[in-house]
């Protein structure tokens, strides 16, 4: 079943992906010109570290889980800055390379020259002691020591199992407190980082969505590709062979951000990390989730347009984006149409967007002031075995309005990991709404919860406790944000 | 002077320290990948290789009949295939080896490999194993006084279970070796290992070869915890048999996933309890069931199990014990040596009895630990463990006061206790509790270790000893030794790889006694070196031998520091060298006074213990079980430390590792035994957001001198301060008990999850009687 269609315009041509725009298949790595012509495209950059004996960078795990991998890339976000982005290599493609900067720890010292201050820091601190985990922690450090961010998001994505953490929290607080040295980096980042047009075998990484969508019917088995966060996982185990790869992580288009008075914008291409900073005050229910979405060397490349298309049960910020009535603009040979979000997820990881389509953007309206509403609040929760950088057991997101005498006049709650796909409860939303949110009310609406889905046993947690989960989020949400509404 | 950081910091943030497989590799260099089980427990009917022989880049697939020796790595009883032969007994196990030109040839030709199976039934947990009565070997006991009959005497008498989770190590630098022949015939293994001689001594095994034709060298681990004691022996064996087998250089590195699959981990435990107590929360009596989840084959549970069994009483005297064990025998993967060796799931067992006696008294926890705290007053008898050793130079009753008083721990009790008035849906708790960890190996003959010091004319030093570097600092620690012995500056020496042709024999890195052992036998081979340097400065200087002091890289003729009666140590050491004295020492040593009879459980198995307290303070949130923790105050006896910052290292990670043990880390496996949780998404260790902004560790300065000859005065600090986490699990069961409406005792499963801390809640708002697990209610 096609979902509806709310817009839809034909495009007069679809013009012919170009090769004579193509960068070079070579890249900088540690500021020296590398030539990858002939490399597998979708080799991890962690192995291919090794290969060339830069086994500074470690593998602790080939997940994107355990920040031992990590390095330096630069990039130039549509806000025009440009930031040494903390980036896990093993979910990095050799594909998404050519034409870009790539700083490893082997880049941060010249031959014979002192410790970078990062590397100084950790030292003085006794921030290593078996010293495997300690060159990520180090490019992390340095990644966010020249973006002035030296808090613990900047370092919650690498694990180390000797220190306890506090003595590298230390050097992280002991940085924060120098001033940045006008070196070689500080010069690097004054240059906008603007790769063009790249392809490394049947790795494809157009500028256009007229160009990505060309090659999409040229090559129609080819996997589009954005943060390669999720695909990289399964490139890094040698798994997902797709014939070829459509990368949409050089789409200027697919990165803007309009933030207006009535909805905002977001380009599907745009980091999290970015949203995380740039959108931050909007809307609570994405400032709720957004720091507990892995991590930042993970936010760092991962879309929303990836969270999308991946469609993931639990997809943290997906129940945030059901909850806020979300639009998705999609956009395909056949021109562009919008999906709300209500319809857009059909079973598990299938959903409106079909094949030869691509992710564009992303609305999320603003409701400024619904008619009659009182009072207005809206939140996400995560519960997960570890809270920082885990997997959801089940993930929530509610938004729910209040009139004068204490009805309810909207009512959004949807849920994560608790069924095939991203649900919103439908059938407590409708006896939640035009009633007063009373302890009678709230309880009927519990126990509702506790049946409104079918959640699964795993290896994260019991479905007992998904059910239980369900009805104590929304007790939580209206305790906490709703505490004293009228009876 | 002490050295400040860890000796390869600088290597280490460069990411020029080298590990195992970062190596200039060999020419015609090998890669190995396994064909692993898809049974827990089956019998294997035919493995063709065949057509995964003719796949690209195989050199060769490895099965059992290739073993030329014995097909067998077990450390204490040969019961562990290093090739399951005509059976499989845990999911994951490998049945043959694929030997490869790379690792992804190595991986696809595996998994073209035809195994036919036969399954067998499955024995996938310890109620399992308890109700079909599957154990390595008979039970183990610990027995003082007469528990039964103090048991019926007793004023109170309450029985009670707590299931224990394990815990994978999950050390940055999974499992990894490489060997090669040299051209006579020597076979040279680097592993990433904590027992190069044990290595070394299964190689020989395996490939039916002497010892002398092995050599086994250990540069540094990413990691060991204990999982690289005996785990890190079977993938050297492969490796090298895979070398002797093609004749050419072969490198093992195990997956993430494979290396949580195949290796073993910190035991599950199951334990039921009864005590007997006073009005006063005195303990009179304890009877202790444990059951270890050994897996599949014996490997080191044996010690494991017993050093569970002697930690129960953790610094709490019983009159009458009575402690059994036995070792499941499951189809899973053989469980091993981690952090604390037992002795954290002994001692959470003996803190969950403490907090009962609390409960049901409904006294403060605090009181009743304290109250129950061994001492050494009058006779000695109440400061005497139940397996016969006297607690020597028992400082905790003094370090636990002054930690209460540092933490400020009556006043934020009292505060808390008004927090939790006022809030239905949040509730904090806050815990101290106490360490007291026996330091060396339960096995007597482990408590031995050599050294190796080499001084060259240009007053350079080499420097040789039998422990590992995991990052645990001994390297640094030994520097420290060696150039205090010498009056050298630590620039002079260099610590070499530890390897099995510089100092034989060795003990695995192990126990908390790296720098203890280690520490004197560097210590003895450096005196050596000295004594024999002596005359020749004493001739040199003009004075008296009695009057020659070694310090700050020169020898010098009395105590006065005078510059024109002094020698450089180079110089010296040139002089010394013409005069034909012998640069080269050896240093052996080995603990005085221990002795242990494991079928008593009787003896002084410890030279002595460390001690320790830990305040935590945590926030438990009633809707979903997600909690936090606040504040954790850590005090800890180190004795006069061998290098502080490492030390302090030691305790914080520690503790923190024991906090991931008791809360967000959990092994999960599905009904047919095959690990669900063996990746980092899905098993979690805890990361800087769980660790308090709010940490402080101090080092506690006794008063009172020591009555052992531990080197420099120091204590073993690698594993005890694990155990201080157990004040997280006490700290959340406080929490949890403020949401029941009257004092009840919390039951409190662990690993403490968001869902095991909910489903407390739960059971404490209802006020249910506590219930036994009909499956496990087995006639002891």
């Amino acid at each position: 079943m096609r979902p509806a269609v709310t817009a839809r315009r034909a495009k007069p041509f679809a013009p012919r992906y170009s090769l004579a725009m193509t960068t070079p298949c070579t890249f900088q790595l540690n500021r020296r010109t590398v030539d990858l012509t002939g490399s597998d495209p979708t080799e991890s950059l962690l192995r291919w570290l090794k290969r060339q004996r830069l086994t500074g960078t470690k593998e602790g795990c080939a997940d994107g889980d355990c920040g031992a991998c990590t390095v330096a890339l630069l990039q130039t976000g549509s806000d025009g800055r440009t930031r040494l982005a903390a980036v896990n290599s093993c979910l990095l493609p050799l594909g998404t390379l050519p034409g870009r900067d790539v700083i490893t720890v082997e880049g941060l010292q010249d031959p014979g020259a002192a410790l970078h201050p990062v590397q100084q820091a950790l030292v003085d601190n006794a921030g290593s002691q078996c010293g495997y985990c300690t060159p990520g922690f180090v490019m992390s450090l340095f990644a966010g020591y020249y973006d002035g961010d030296l808090g613990d998001a900047t370092i919650e994505g690498n694990l180390c199992r000797c220190t306890g953490y506090r003595p590298i929290r230390d050097a992280a607080a002991a940085l924060s407190r120098q001033p940045v040295p006008e070196d070689a980096f500080a010069t690097l980042l004054r240059a906008p980082s603007t790769p063009g047009a790249g392809e490394l075998g049947q790795y494809h990484s157009p500028l256009t969505v007229d160009a990505a969508i060309a090659l999409k019917q040229q090559h129609p088995d080819a996997a589009w590709i954005a943060g390669a966060t999720d695909l990289g996982v399964e490139l890094s185990h040698g798994r997902c062979i797709a014939p070829a790869f459509i990368a949409l992580d050089r789409i200027a288009e697919l990165q803007q951000l309009a933030i207006g008075d009535d909805a905002v914008r977001i380009g599907a291409g745009l980091p999290l990390s970015q949203l995380e900073t740039r959108l931050a005050g909007l809307f609570p229910a994405l400032d709720g989730m957004l720091p507990w979405f892995a991590a930042r060397q993970v936010r760092n490349r991962a879309t929303l347009g990836g969270n999308l298309g991946t469609a993931s049960p639990i997809g943290d910020l997906l129940p945030v984006l059901l909850a806020l009535d979300a639009i998705v603009h999609l956009r395909g040979p056949g021109g562009h149409r919008d999906v709300p979000i209500a319809e857009y997820f059909l079973d598990y990881r299938r959903t409106a967007r079909q094949a030869d389509e691509l992710i564009a953007a992303v609305t999320l309206p603003r409701h400024p002031a619904l008619p009659g509403a009182a009072r207005r609040a809206s939140a996400s929760y995560k519960v997960a075995k570890r809270q920082t950088d885990d997997i959801s057991i089940v993930a929530a997101a509610f938004d729910v309005a209040i009139d004068d005498s204490g009805r309810v006049t909207r009512a959004r709650l949807a849920y994560g990991g608790v069924a095939a796909m991203p649900r919103r409860a439908a059938n407590v939303e409708d006896f939640l709404l035009g009633r007063a949110l009373d302890a009678a009310t709230q309880e009927t609406a519990k126990g509702m919860l506790r049946e409104a889905f079918t959640p699964l046993s795993d290896h994260r947690a019991g479905a007992d406790y998904r059910r239980a989960l369900c009805a104590t989020l929304f007790a939580k949400f209206v305790a906490t944000h709703l505490p004293d509404v009228p009876a | 002077m002490k050295p400040r950081v860890h000796e390869s910091a600088e290597g280490h943030v460069s990411g020029r320290a080298v590990y195992t497989d970062e190596q200039h590799p060999p020419q015609d260099l090998l890669s190995l990948w396994p064909v692993q089980s898809p049974h827990a427990h089956a019998e294997i009917r035919r493995i063709d290789v065949s057509a995964a022989s003719r796949m690209p880049g195989v050199v060769r697939i490895l099965t059992a009949a290739d073993v030329p020796g014995e097909n067998d790595t077990g450390p204490i009883l040969h019961d562990e295939p290093l090739i399951a032969n005509d059976r499989v007994s845990f999911h994951g196990q490998a049945v043959a080896w694929v030997v490869a030109v790379d690792e992804a040839s190595a991986r696809a030709a595996a998994a073209c490999v035809e195994v036919d199976y036969v399954p067998l039934t499955a024995c996938l947990s310890i109620a399992d194993a308890i109700a079909r009565k599957c154990y390595h070997l008979p039970p183990a006991r610990v027995v003082r006084g007469d528990a039964a009959t103090a048991l019926d005497l007793a004023p109170h008498r309450v029985c009670g279970e707590v299931a224990i989770g394990g815990q994978d190590h999950f050390y940055l630098e999974t499992q990894t070796s490489w060997v090669q022949l040299d051209a006579d015939g020597l076979i040279q293994v680097t592993a990433s290992t904590q027992h190069p001689t044990e290595t070394q001594v299964i190689v020989a095994r395996v490939l039916g070869i002497a010892s002398n034709r092995v050599v086994c060298r250990c540069l540094r681990m990413g990691g060991g915890f204990g999982g690289k004691e005996t785990q890190a022996n079977p993938s050297a064996a492969i490796a090298a048999l895979a070398a002797w087998v093609t004749g050419r250089p072969v490198r093992i590195k195990l997956s993430r996933q494979l290396d949580m699959q195949m290796t073993g981990k910190r035991h599950p435990f199951f334990a039921r309890y009864e005590v007997g107590f006073g009005d006063d929360g005195l303990l009179h009596a304890l009877r202790v069931d444990l059951y270890a989840d050994g897996g599949w084959s014996c490997d080191l549970s044996p010690p494991v199990l017993m050093r569970a069994m002697v930690h129960v009483d953790n610094a709490y005297f019983c009159p009458h014990v009575e402690i059994t064990g036995r070792i499941a025998k499951t189809h899973l993967a053989s469980n091993t040596a981690f952090r604390g060796f037992g002795g954290p799931q002994g001692m959470l067992v003996g803190e969950e009895v403490i907090a009962r006696i609390a409960a049901e008294l409904n006294l403060p926890a605090d009181r009743v630990r304290e109250r129950n705290f061994y001492r050494d007053d009058g006779d000695g008898e109440r400061n005497r463990t139940p397996y016969g050793q006297p607690v020597v130079d028992n400082h905790l009753p003094e370090l636990w006061q002054q930690l209460k008083h540092d933490s400020a721990f009556d006043a934020r009790r009292r505060a808390i206790a008004q927090f939790n008035a006022a809030h239905a849906q949040v509730k904090r708790g806050i815990a101290i509790t106490p360490v007291k960890f026996g330091i060396s190996f339960n096995k007597t003959e482990y408590n031995q270790a050599g050294a190796l010091v080499h001084i060259y004319t240009d007053g350079s030093i080499q420097l040789n000893h039998g422990g590992t570097e995991m990052g645990q600092g001994l390297h640094t620690k030994m520097l420290a030794v060696a150039s205090r012995v010498l009056g050298v500056d630590a620039a002079r020496i260099r610590v070499m790889p530890t390897s099995t042709d510089k100092v034989p024999n060795t003990s695995a890195t192990a126990a908390s006694s790296g720098s203890d052992l280690n520490g004197q036998a560097v210590k003895a081979a450096c005196e050596t070196l000295r004594e024999r340097l002596v005359p020749v400065a004493a001739s040199m200087l003009g004075c008296a031998p009695e009057a020659v002091r070694f310090a700050d890289d020169h020898a010098w003729a009395g105590t006065v520091p005078d510059a024109a009666r002094r020698i450089a140590f180079a110089d010296l050491v040139h002089a010394a060298y013409n005069a034909r004295i012998s640069l080269s020492a050896t240093g052996y040593y080995r603990t005085p006074g221990l002795s242990w009879d494991p079928k008593q459980g009787r003896g002084h198995p410890f030279y002595y213990y460390a001690f320790g307290a830990a305040v935590a303070e945590v926030e438990v949130c009633g809707f979903t079980g997600v909690h936090t923790v606040r504040r954790v105050d850590l005090l800890h006896d180190v004795g006069d430390s061998l290098a502080e910052l490492i030390d302090r290292g030691q305790i914080e990670g520690g503790f923190v590792q024991g906090m991931g043990w008791l809360t967000c880390e959990e092994l999960r496996w599905n009904d047919k035994g095959r690990l669900l949780t063996d990746a980092p998404s899905t098993y979690k260790i805890p990361t800087l957001g769980e660790v308090p902004h709010d940490f402080r560790v101090t080092l506690f300065r006794r008063a009172r001198a020591p009555s052992t000859e531990v080197i420099f005065h120091s204590k073993g600090v690698g594993e005890p301060p694990l155990m201080l986490a157990l004040s997280v699990r006490e700290a959340l069961r406080e929490a949890i008990a403020a949401f029941a409406p009257t004092p009840r005792p919390v039951h409190l499963i662990s690993p403490a999850t968001p869902e095991a801390i909910y489903a407390a809640i739960e059971q404490a708002r209802r006020v249910e009687p506590l219930a036994m697990t009909e499956a496990l209610d087995v006639a002891t």
